[in-house]
Order: structure tokens, then sequence, then C-alpha cells
């Protein structure tokens, strides 16, 4: 949460009371963090790519960090109840004679689901790929939407 | 090297910068990951930095420092409420001392899907050169 104080964001989902207990967890990880020098795990599915999965009104959005992929190395398929997103992350071999420093970027095969809480409208699913960033917008189904309800 | 290509790729939560100065802006701070490698011309660096763009990242050389500084934009819109939050985003900060000496003309840096590709000829003088040892 605390990029939201950072961009000066109003916060506007706290209302549910596992979003609390989220941050709160979050907040001690960062506490304990600092104190043993270290970062705990925080809650999370321990899968690659960790997932960001937000909404609004008509969507569902589920964003990865996955730098270095092309949109055609991707696979993402839909089900009724939630996306799983795979592919393979290629590092390419740079040539017979080079010495490396360092070495952190790592290549290999991923694969993740993810279930979405609400129904979701299978058809209408669309994905984009911006800086290595991916975003797949996931529109709920008609049923799944709020709702305004005038009285008369 | 086919070996550790087809292997799983493990999460691995983005390291958090814990730098000797303070930064005047509150926020996250995170160093990307990089491979660097080196060949007798020159110097290549691969930084992953997913979200930044080419307009929001600043590569400075300076008295052999590198310095890589990536900005990223919240990736939400104002409306949209959390569900599941396994990542946070914040800047991009990292520091190399360069060893050899680099050839600041010629330096060559691509930004493409989130990594960036910096190389760094090295100035004639610092390439390494065979000696031939003569006999007699």
């Amino acid at each position: 949460m605390f990029y939201r104080r950072f961009f000066n964001v109003p916060n506007w989902g706290f209302s549910k009371s596992f979003r609390e207990f989220d941050r709160l967890r979050r907040e001690m990880d960062e506490l304990f963090g600092a104190l043993s020098g270290g970062t705990l795990p925080r809650l999370s599915a321990g899968v690659f790519p960790l997932t960001n999965v937000t909404e609004d009104k008509e969507n569902y959005y589920v964003r990865a960090e996955l730098p270095g992929i092309k949109s055609n190395e991707l696979d993402i398929q839909v089900t009724a109840e939630g996306i799983s997103i795979s592919g393979e992350r290629k590092i390419p071999v740079e040539g017979n004679n080079v010495k490396y420093h360092r070495r952190e970027r790592e290549a290999g095969k991923f694969s993740r689901s993810i279930n979405l809480p609400c129904e979701i409208d299978v058809n209408k699913v669309e994905a984009s790929m911006e800086n290595g960033v991916l975003k797949v917008t996931i529109p709920k189904s008609e049923a799944a939407k709020p709702r305004q309800i005038t009285i008369k | 090297m086919t070996d550790k290509e087809s292997k799983e790729i493990q999460v691995k939560p983005k390291q958090e910068l814990t730098s000797p100065a303070e930064q005047t802006r509150p926020g996250l701070v995170f160093t990307p990951n990089v491979d660097i490698f080196e060949t007798d011309q020159e110097i290549t660096l691969l930084a992953d930095m997913p979200g930044v763009t080419a307009d929001n990242l600043s590569i400075d050389l300076r008295d052999n420092i590198l310095t890589l500084t990536g900005e990223v934009a919240p990736f939400e819109d104002a409306n949209e409420e959390d569900v599941l939050i396994e990542y946070e985003i914040g800047k991009y900060h990292r520091q190399f001392n360069l060893s050899s000496v680099i050839d600041q003309s010629k330096i060559d840096a691509k930004l493409t899907d989130g990594v960036l590709r910096l190389s760094l000829p090295k100035v004639e003088k610092a390439m390494p050169r065979r000696i031939e040892v003569k006999t007699g």
C-alpha cells in the first residue's frame, strides 16, 4: 500500500477486512524485515510470475512483471473461473568468449493460474504487454457486475 | 545452457535497496537484476526494469561510477480496488564501479520490453594486447 501514499492516490478499498489484514501483515513484514536486515516473504502464492489483481466495476485487471518476454511467447488461457499464464523466458547466449561478472537474471519456464472471485466474460478478455509488464483486462460477466437499483 | 533454460523460474522477490543515502521523496526503491559480461572490446550490461519507459530512465557515468535510475508510474487507475497484491512497484536504482576505462562517446543504450541493454565500449588503450616474446 505504500505506493499509494507515495503517489498521493486516495485510498479506496480498505473496507474489506481481509484487505486490512493483508496491509497489516505487510507492515509487520516491513517492520521485522527492518529489524532482521532482510525481507520476509510477502503474502504471495510463490509462483512465478508474481501478479497483482485489481478490479473496478466493469473489469478485473491482472498485471505481472515479465521483462524481456515478447507477447507472442506468452500463452494465456481463460476459463470461466480464471486465467492461466504460461510461457518461457529465454535469455540468449552471448557468444563464446564472454566473461560474466554478474548473472542475476533468470531464464526458464513458468506457469501460473489465477482464480477470480466472480464469473467473467470469457470472450472479451484482452491482454497487452507494455515495457515488460503484462496487463490482462477481464470483463466481469453481466450477472456479476454491480447494479444500481432505483426505488420507485 | 540448455539445462538451465528448461528449468522452471523460481519466484525471486524484488530486492529493496538498502541505500546509504536516504531518498528525499518517500517511496520504495528496488535494485534491478542485472547480467554483466565483458569481451575484449566492451562491457555489456543487461538490466530487468519492467515498467520503465525510455523517458523515465537515466543512465549516468562519471568518475567510473555508473548509475542507473528508472522511475515507474503507478500501474493502476485511481478507481481500481486491490484484490491481490503480490508485488510492489517503485523506483529502480543501482550503481556500479567500472574498472575498465570506458569510451563515453560510444556508449549505447537500448530499452526493449523492460530490459535495458547497455553497451560500454572500452577505450583503445584498455583493450588487452597480446605481447609477443621475442627470443634471441
